[in-house]
């Protein structure tokens, strides 16, 4: 197996691990750490192309990578900022129990 | 492949089956934090010393840290009664695993292909701040731009409302 091929693979198994996270955990903060988790295997995968890549000069991937962290922080901070917003509506950040769009 | 990438990947696996599969948020969260721990270790493996360091003061000086505020302000450090998973579980790791089966099978099927060892990438912090402000420069300004916006937009989500005194 080639180096590369052994990087993806990490990285998809991180991003099923992330993709089971959100979606089986009942708590909204445990959904967006497996968020988290996806983005970085994805950010993983963009620097390993970017090393194994024959112009890595060219700095492609790395700057995707760096651009996706820059993202993913957004993100973060929003999506904390919006559970804690729900939890002080609905007293809960179980997702079993927020069922409703209506407030 | 050296044993240096077997010891990093086995870290980053085990730090996000413990974020899953944890019961007390409080441990999930550092779990997590092994997990972006190892991927900047990862990163600095592949040579991208921009990248692992900015994985570090990014993901676990911040991120972490803001995880750590949302699960003490919501509470949620508390054991949990009843199961941590939701009604749907089964259905949700179906879904996981078929991803990884695909991704896992596109991957080795692929592999062949995959170009194998390569020099390792004269790259420096310096040609890395000369590209953001040459070529990349107005992708710099949209995320500059783009943090102003959440960060405004994270505070005024999580205000509270004066009509509603807590």
């Amino acid at each position: 197996m080639t180096p590369l091929a052994a990087y993806l693979l990490v990285a998809a198994l991180l991003f099923a691990i992330g993709l089971a996270g959100a979606l089986t955990r009942r708590n909204a903060i445990l959904v967006l750490i497996g968020i988290e988790l996806m983005l970085n295997a994805a950010n993983l995968n963009l620097v390993a192309f970017w090393r194994f890549s024959p112009h890595p000069e060219a700095l492609t991937g790395m700057m995707f990578a760096i651009f996706s962290i820059a993202v993913a922080a957004g993100e973060a901070a929003v999506g904390l900022g919006l559970v804690i917003s729900i939890y002080r509506h609905a007293r809960t950040t179980d997702l079993d129990q927020i069922n409703r769009m209506k407030g | 492949m050296g044993v240096v990438f077997y010891i990093l990947a086995a870290l980053t696996i085990a730090g996000g089956l413990a974020t899953v599969l944890l019961r007390n948020l409080v441990h999930c969260a550092l779990a997590v934090t092994i997990a972006f721990l190892g991927l900047a270790l990862l990163f600095l493996a592949l040579d991208a010393q921009f990248v692992g360091f900015a994985q570090i003061i990014i993901y676990i000086g911040a991120v972490a840290i803001l995880v750590v505020f949302a699960i003490l302000l919501t509470r949620s450090s508390d054991q949990p009664h009843g199961s941590i998973f939701s009604r749907t579980w089964l259905m949700g790791l179906i879904i996981a695993a078929a991803v990884f089966a695909v991704l896992g099978w596109a991957v080795i099927r692929s592999a062949r292909a995959l170009p194998n060892e390569s020099a390792v990438p004269a790259v420096t912090v310096h040609d890395i701040g000369a590209a953001l402000v040459g070529r990349y420069v107005l992708p710099l300004e949209i995320v500059a731009l783009l943090l102003t916006a959440a960060t405004i937009g994270a505070v005024i989500v999580a205000m509270h409302d004066r009509e509603t005194p807590q």
